[in-house]
C-alpha cells in the first residue's frame, strides 16, 4: 500500500493460531515486524491491543489492532489485494473454504493436552473428525492436492497446516502415528505438499521444542491446586 | 442475480441461527423459499446438503448448499451486492464486526448453559453470562460511538442480526427464570440496540411471540436436566 505502512504481528513461537498470520504475511510478501510474546508475562501492548481475549495473534496495522487468527487472514486478504490471494474470488468457493476452516477447530490441541483415558476419548473424536474432513475435502481438491509451486498456500491451507503441520509432535505425545496414509491419503498428501513450501520452514516450530513445551503444559495442568 | 436464481433456506422456527439467515435475506429483499425442518425428523435434503453437521440453517442457492450461519451471512452479502450491505466496506471495520460476531459464540454457549442448568451451576452460568454481556456492552461503544442508529434509513446488518438473534426475545428467558438480566442500568447500549431493532418491520416478521419462546426454552431445559428422582 503506502510507504508508511506499519505492520506488526504479536505472536508466540508455538501457537498454531499465531502461525497463521505469519505464514499469510510471508506468502503475500508483506514486510512486518514480529513481536514474540511471553504468554506468562504478556506485554502492555498486547493487553492494550486485545483487551477482550488477551491472546496472540494480534496484527497491528498502522496502529490499529486486529485479533482472532481467521479474522486477521481475511483482513490481510482485503488490504493487500495483489496476488497471491488467500481466499477464492468466487463466493461459493469462499463459503466452502470458510466452512472447512471453521471445521478444523482446535480438537487436535484439546487432544494433545488431555491425559490418560480422557486423551484416548478425545483422540477417537479427533480421528472421526479427520475422517469427515478426508471425505469432505475431496470437494475442495477434486483433482488431488496441488504442488503449491505456482499456486501459493491460501487461507484453508494455512489453517490446516497450522494444526497438522506439527503432527510428528502430536504423534510423539500420543505415542503413535495418527495421520496415517492408509486412513487419510488426502490429508497426508496435503500436509506433505505444504511441507515443500519455502515459507513453511520459517514458520514451523522445532518439533523437539514443541514437544517439550506440550509436556510442560500437561505437567502444569496435572498439578493439583495448592490447598 | 439471474432470473433463474433459486434461493431456498432450510430452517427451524425456534433456531436463532436460522433466524439470522432469514432476516438477512429479508433485509436485502431477496426472494426465497423457506423450508421448515423438523429437527427430530430431518429431511433427506438437509442431510444431503449439510452432511457434516446435519444442522440448520442451510442456504441452497441454485442447488449449491452453504451451511453455518455466519458463513451464510457473508455469502449473502457477497452475492447480492446491491445495498443494504450487511458488512461495512472498510476492511478494519469489517474485522471489528467479525470479531464481535465471533464473540457471540462463547456468549451463546454460556446462554445455553444458563438455560439448561440449575442450582449453583446455573448461578455460575448466569454470572458468566452477565460478565460476557459487560464485555459486549463495552465493545459496542466502539461499534456505535454515536449511540444506536434508528434503523430507519440504515437497515440492520451482520452484527445487528447476530446479536438480535440471541437477545431479541430476552423477555422469554427472564419470564422463565423470574429475573431480568438485560437491564437498562447495567446494559444501556445493548437495551437500546435491541429496542431499536424491534421497530424494524423485517425484524418483527422473524421474531417469535414470547409465549412460544418460553415454551421452547422450557422444552430445551426439560431435555437437558437430569430426571427428578
Amino acid at each position: 500500500m503506502t510507504e508508511e505502512n506499519s505492520v506488526k504481528l504479536h505472536g508466540f513461537w508455538a501457537s498454531p493460531f499465531a502461525m497463521r498470520p505469519v505464514f499469510a504475511l510471508k506468502v503475500k510478501g508483506i514486510d512486518f515486524e514480529y513481536i514474540e510474546e511471553d504468554l506468562s508475562n504478556k506485554s502492555e501492548s498486547l493487553l492494550k491491543y486485545n483487551p477482550v481475549h488477551k491472546k496472540v495473534p494480534v496484527l497491528v496495522h498502522n496502529g490499529k489492532p486486529i485479533s482472532e487468527s481467521l479474522i486477521i487472514l481475511e483482513y490481510i486478504d482485503e488490504i493487500w489485494t495483489d496476488p497471491p490471494h488467500l481466499l477464492p474470488k468466487d463466493p461459493y468457493l469462499r463459503a466452502k473454504h470458510r466452512f472447512w476452516a471453521d471445521f478444523f477447530d482446535p480438537t487436535i490441541l484439546k487432544t494433545l493436552l488431555a491425559e490418560g483415558e480422557a486423551q484416548k476419548m478425545v483422540l477417537d473424536e479427533l480421528l472421526e473428525k479427520m475422517d469427515v474432513a478426508e471425505e469432505g475435502l475431496k470437494e475442495i481438491f477434486p483433482n488431488g492436492v496441488p504442488p503449491f509451486e505456482e499456486q501459493k498456500p491460501g487461507y484453508l491451507d494455512i489453517v490446516f497446516y497450522s494444526l497438522y503441520g506439527t503432527h510428528e509432535a502430536a504423534e510423539l505425545i500420543f505415542g503413535k502415528k495418527f495421520l496415517t496414509v492408509e486412513r487419510y491419503p488426502l490429508l497426508v498428501s496435503w500436509v506433505n505438499a505444504l511441507k515443500q513450501v519455502p515459507e513453511v520452514n520459517e514458520v514451523t516450530p522445532s518439533i523437539p521444542k514443541f514437544v517439550e513445551l506440550l509436556h510442560s503444559i500437561i505437567r502444569q495442568r496435572s498439578v493439583p491446586p495448592k490447598a | 442475480m439471474g432470473e433463474e436464481s433459486s434461493v431456498k433456506l432450510h430452517g427451524f422456527w425456534a433456531s436463532p441461527y436460522a433466524m439470522r439467515a432469514v432476516l438477512a435475506l429479508k433485509v436485502k429483499g431477496v426472494e426465497f423459499e423457506y423450508i421448515e425442518e423438523d429437527l427430530f425428523n430431518k429431511s433427506e435434503l438437509l442431510l444431503k446438503y449439510n452432511p457434516v453437521h446435519k444442522k440448520v440453517p442451510v442456504l441452497v442457492h441454485n442447488g449449491k448448499p452453504i451451511a453455518e450461519s455466519l458463513v451464510i451471512l457473508e455469502y449473502i452479502d457477497q452475492v447480492w451486492t446491491d445495498p443494504p450491505h450487511l458488512l461495512p466496506k472498510d476492511p478494519y471495520l469489517r474485522s471489528k464486526h467479525r470479531f464481535w460476531a465471533a464473540f457471540s459464540i462463547p456468549l451463546s454457549e454460556t446462554m445455553m448453559r444458563y438455560v439448561v442448568t440449575e442450582g449453583e451451576e446455573q448461578m455460575n452460568a448466569q454470572n458468566e453470562l452477565l460478565e460476557k454481556m459487560d464485555v459486549l456492552e463495552q465493545g459496542m461503544k466502539e461499534i456505535f460511538p454515536n449511540g444506536i442508529p434508528s434503523f430507519q434509513e440504515d437497515k440492520p446488518g451482520y452484527l445487528d442480526i447476530v446479536f438480535y438473534s440471541l437477545f431479541g426475545t430476552h423477555e422469554a428467558a427472564e419470564e422463565l427464570f423470574g429475573e431480568k438480566f438485560l437491564t437498562v442500568e447495567r446494559y444501556p447500549l445493548l437495551v437500546s440496540w435491541v429496542n431499536a431493532l424491534k421497530e424494524v418491520p423485517e425484524v418483527q416478521q422473524v421474531t417469535l411471540p414470547i409465549p412460544k419462546v418460553v415454551k421452547t426454552l422450557q422444552f430445551i431445559r426439560q431435555r437437558h436436566l437430569p430426571p427428578k428422582a
